[in-house]
């Protein structure tokens, strides 16, 4: 038995097999990076697997190595909180194409150069698959639940569709089943700022200073989408930044712009642009329907989740515009189709896409009462 | 439950059989459905519109799904419930009849429970008062009550009769005091039925 941990810890574990890929190639030596809280009990019967979402990464309890802040649901995950470290192990991986410790764009390859653009594009499945490859080596067999917000979502919905004996619980939060145009277009306006930048060079801008120019404006662009306009009003309206009058120029004068270029800017010094391209093309890429086309040979939602016993639980968000409630109550109608045990609500809250890691005292509730 | 349950509640969950695949259309704060698990190990799902509702009873542990009666029932498979739950809702939908259609698709049988808007005291504000009737029942008035489609004992029967549902059970109840089918048209506040196709 281990003993209780306070504090997350911080593991890498190389998986012993190949880890084969949706695209067909096979990615050898693939490094999981990984952060666990709480304590394993004996049985092995407590593990909830968090997935996070694009840009954030396995460091959801501990402080930040890079930013130095809590991490990204510090708020949310520890002992007495609402998934209660002092009764689940909680184990959060960073992806397969991420930049904190997994195996993707910027790691070594074989030859002894960063693989860049030669890292084979991925989906969300795999990066499940890199996790279940995770679990399978740790021993355990069977997790309490998954849990995911946005691409973390994807991903848990991903797990329980294609891995549904390993987990009994799968809880998705502000997420959908297959990414729509819009949310591809957004995604493709960021890869092209990326791309666009001189110092990306195809990829192969090394270790040194990377796109940081087109990785900023790509946040920028993504920012946006996450916030509500409602919210974006209420923080900045139309107020300028740190001056009486407008400069006729092109200096930021709207707080909404110096918000953003800070957040873009910030960006770059945590995130790898290369990532940002994989992770982004894997999202662009999950249609779950697809991804699991059951026996009627696939474009129906609802024969991904055919005989599934896992139970479901979707929440979203009545301010966000990127994935929205119509998303959320799509995979709900489906898995009640399949007969699969399935709560889903929307709630009220003003931040948008944001919303799920932010303050939301119901979605508190409504989290804790589904893990029981 | 440290709460009683309403009582066309506690009759329905006297009705169902252990074991039973329940639906509950307008579940409110999941109380009907956590007495059907806790005493009839019965798998129980909800439908409920209002948000606050469906956080509750999640929180609870139950399966409850955001959602409409007139329009979200199209979702779920035929017979794919023992028995299918409209209590207190029926004279809120938009379209009754094609509710108790849908719920007679997707269950086997359905309780339904509505108050009866033909009790003696409706019937005598309407004809002493010549006013739209504000009762412990029925506590909102006219223009603010979500009781679109009100609906007497005598209405609903004519209804089953017309669609050529099967009767399978009534109950009527005066507070929690039961009333005679035959006195059922004054005397029931609320009435209970359980229907097959």
């Amino acid at each position: 038995m281990p003993e209780p941990v306070l504090q997350p810890v911080n593991d890498t574990l190389v998986l012993p097999a190949p880890l084969p890929l949706d695209g067909g190639q096979v990615l050898e030596n693939v490094a999981v990076a990984y952060e666990t809280s709480g304590t394993l009990n004996s049985d092995k019967s407590n593990v909830v697997l968090l997935f996070h979402a694009l840009t954030m990464d396995q460091h959801v309890v501990g402080t930040h190595p890079k930013t130095g802040k809590p991490g990204w649901w510090a708020k949310s995950v520890g002992p007495g909180k609402v998934i209660d470290t002092d009764h689940f192990f909680v184990i959060c991986a960073n992806v397969l194409g991420g930049c904190m410790g997994s195996t993707g764009p910027a790691s070594i390859a074989p030859d002894g150069q960063p693989y860049a653009m030669r890292f084979p594009v991925i989906t969300i499945r795999d990066m499940v698959r890199a996790q279940v490859a995770l679990l399978d080596a740790l021993g355990i067999e069977q997790l309490h639940a998954v849990i995911g917000g946005s691409m973390g979502g994807m991903q848990a919905l991903s797990f329980a569709a294609n891995w549904p004996a390993r987990t009994r619980a799968a809880l998705v939060i502000a997420s959908t089943a297959r990414h729509s145009a819009q949310n591809i277009a957004f995604h493709e306006v960021g890869r092209q700022a990326i791309m666009a930048d001189p110092k990306w060079k195809g990829g192969d801008y090394g270790s040194g200073k990377g796109p940081e120019n087109g990785l900023a404006v790509a946040r920028m662009a993504a920012h946006i989408t996450y916030l509500s306009e409602e919210g974006m009003h209420e923080k900045f309206g139309r107020k300028l930044q740190d001056r009486a009058e407008k400069t006729f120029g092109f200096d930021a004068d709207f707080q909404v712009e110096s918000y953003l270029r800070h957040q873009g800017l910030s960006f770059t010094d945590r995130f790898d642009a290369n990532s940002y391209l994989y992770i982004t093309r894997a999202m662009d890429y999950f249609d779950l329907a697809e991804e699991v086309p059951g026996e009627d040979g696939g474009g129906k939602l609802a024969s991904a989740f055919a005989g599934s016993e896992v139970r479901f639980c979707l929440i979203s968000f009545d301010t966000d515009w990127l994935y929205p409630t119509s998303e959320s109550r799509g995979i709900a109608h489906a898995l009640n189709a399949a007969g699969a045990p399935v709560s889903f609500v929307e709630l009220s809250a003003p931040f948008g896409h944001d919303s799920f890691l932010l303050d939301v005292p119901a979605q508190d509730r409504v989290i804790a009462g589904f893990l029981g | 439950m440290s709460v009683a349950l309403r009582p066309d509640l506690a009759l329905i969950a006297a009705h169902v059989g252990p074991g039973a695949r329940v639906l509950d259309v307008g579940c409110g704060d999941g109380a009907l459905m956590a007495v059907l698990r806790d005493t009839r190990a019965a798998d129980a799902r909800g439908l409920e519109l209002d948000q606050h509702n469906v956080a509750e009873c999640v929180a609870r542990g139950l399966s409850v799904i955001q959602g409409d009666a007139d329009a979200d029932l199209a979702y779920y498979p035929d017979a794919s419930f023992d028995y299918a739950i409209l209590s207190q809702t029926l004279q809120t939908t938009k379209r009754p009849d094609l509710v108790l259609g849908e719920l007679l698709r997707v269950g086997r049988k359905a309780f339904v429970s509505f108050p009866n808007f033909a009790h003696w005291r409706v019937r005598a504000s309407l004809l002493w008062g010549g006013r739209m009737p504000v009762t412990r029942l029925l506590p909102v008035a006219w223009y603010e009550t979500p009781n679109i489609h009100h609906v007497t004992v005598r209405d609903f029967r004519a209804l089953v009769a017309d669609q050529g549902y099967k009767l399978e059970g009534e109950w009527f109840l005066s507070g929690d005091h039961a009333i005679s089918p035959a006195a059922a048209a004054w005397r029931a506040e609320h009435a209970v039925f359980l229907l097959s196709r």
